[in-house]
């Protein structure tokens, strides 16, 4: 059976791994070629990995740093940050990333994703979605550049017109519950999901194993990602790369997803 | 020799770094004259079907590999739409495939999924061999690997099936016919259960 993923998801900014709470009080937590090797031991699903200094600082996606992440992983990547052009895409596919995540550029020009995945394949093409919550009328909205611009766009309405666009997965990553470790938005994976039917991943919010088999149980198959759980043990937050076993991940879906 | 036949399309640095990590001597041929001396042949590719077909024929390398497929038997393996154009049809394009192992490159039936994610079929499912095969070694009880894709192989005759996965029905997920094989995952990304596949086929 195809199984639901579960995947670490890394902040890279000036070549070192941060960990941000809401989108800010970052945290520097390693070496990123370091992570990858703990990873790969640990044979994680899927990686994720995005730059948050690229389409910020304006500049383009660092293709020295993603040739050595890719060499290194032996697990599919992801890598998002500074995408902004079919040629771009297509050189980071050609560096051996199996999927790139677009945000602001998509956001702005939204017919980028028919260019890039009739480019690449719709298979590689993931758009990550960084919503938040109007503090008044509970109505959710996408944000970009690092949650500082608004684009008034209904993550809903979007994702599905994304989908129509070519995308072949989205990333739904919670603003508001980012570091914060209480759990997922369960609410707002339900609306999205129901507007769209290409794989979707969600980060934002899981605290422990028990979040990402609350998610598994209510959405099947689905990518629960996850940046603090992996990167931080304990109460005080030490950072200590972790990932569950390869018999606790089975019993933990086996458990959340019987089929 | 092993040789990655770079075309273009697909992870040829990290098939060459698995190799690397179980000490396999490798070459990554991009014309002609790189494959003369290959003794094993993996053809990589991601994305869609006409495009494979389109960058296989410019690299000037597909009647060399031919010769050494169809005329000296020399074994090669194809990874995703490296293993779909070993058909002899897509329904995603108009290019005829290579035709090595009968067949065609179907869509899923999306109507045949339990669950409300359809397509891409992406992430890790469980793979189950046929029958008994050298390529999967190690691999009989216990196999799982990454995928990510919408079409798959549908053999003309059924032998050339190879081994199965279940999305929605069960499908065709790595095909054989005498020297020629495909994989419809991906066993670069794929771990400890793609090293060891990577590694039966070096031992053919």
């Amino acid at each position: 059976m195809l199984r639901p993923r579960i995947i670490p998801c890394l902040l890279v900014r000036d070549k070192g791994l941060v960990k941000t709470v809401k989108f800010a009080n970052e945290k520097y937590v390693g070496d990123p070629i370091n992570a990858v090797r703990i990873f790969n031991e640990k044979e994680v699903d899927e990686l994720i990995v995005l730059d948050i200094d690229a389409t910020v600082k304006g500049v383009g996606p660092d293709m020295k740093m993603i040739e050595r992440l890719a060499a290194e992983c032996r697990m599919p990547l992801c890598y998002g940050g500074g995408i902004k052009t079919v040629e771009q895409a297509r050189s980071i596919i050609g560096l051996g990333v199996e999927k790139v995540a677009l945000s602001s550029a998509v956001l702005a020009n939204p017919g980028l994703v028919a260019d890039i995945a009739r480019e690449i394949g719709r298979q590689s093409v993931v758009v990550v979605l960084d919503v938040k919550k109007k503090l008044f009328g509970g109505k959710y909205e996408v944000w970009t550049h690092n949650a500082k611009v608004n684009t008034h766009k209904n993550p809903i309405e979007f994702a599905r017109q994304l989908e129509d666009l070519g995308a072949g997965e989205i990333v739904l990553n919670s603003i508001d519950n980012d570091g914060v470790m209480k759990g997922y938005d369960l609410g707002l994976v339900e609306k999205v999901r129901k507007a769209t039917t290409i794989p979707m991943s969600v980060v934002g919010g899981a605290g422990s194993l028990q979040d990402l088999a609350g998610l598994i149980g209510k959405f099947g198959i689905i990518g629960a990602v996850a940046g603090s759980l992996f990167v931080f043990k304990g109460a005080y937050k030490a950072v200590l790369i972790n990932y569950p076993s390869t018999a606790e991940k089975d019993k933990l879906i086996q458990e959340a997803y019987p089929c | 020799m092993i040789v990655i036949i770079d075309y273009g399309l697909g992870n040829i640095l990290a098939f060459a770094n698995t190799y690397k990590r179980l000490n396999v001597g490798v070459k990554v041929a991009r014309k002609a004259d790189d494959l003369t001396d290959a003794t094993k042949l993996i053809l990589p590719g991601v994305g869609a079907f006409d495009r494979a077909m389109d960058l296989f024929q410019q690299s000037g390398m597909r009647e060399r590999t031919e010769e050494l497929v169809l005329g000296q038997k020399v074994p090669v393996l194809g990874i995703c739409v490296g293993m779909q154009i070993l058909a002899s049809a897509s329904e995603e394009g108009v290019s005829p495939g290579l035709g090595w192992v009968q067949g065609t490159v179907r869509k899923f039936d999306v109507a045949s999924l339990p669950h409300s994610t359809h397509l891409p079929h992406m992430g890790w499912n469980d793979v189950m061999p046929l029958r008994q095969t050298a390529l999967f070694d190690q691999l009989q009880n216990d196999a799982r690997f990454y995928f990510l894709h919408s079409y798959y192989f549908q053999c003309a005759n059924q032998h050339d099936a190879l081994a199965q996965a279940k999305y929605g029905d069960n499908f065709t997920c790595a095909v054989n016919h005498e020297n020629v094989y495909g994989v419809q995952f991906h066993p670069e990304k794929s771990h400890h259960y793609g090293a060891q596949l990577l590694k039966n086929f070096a031992d053919l």
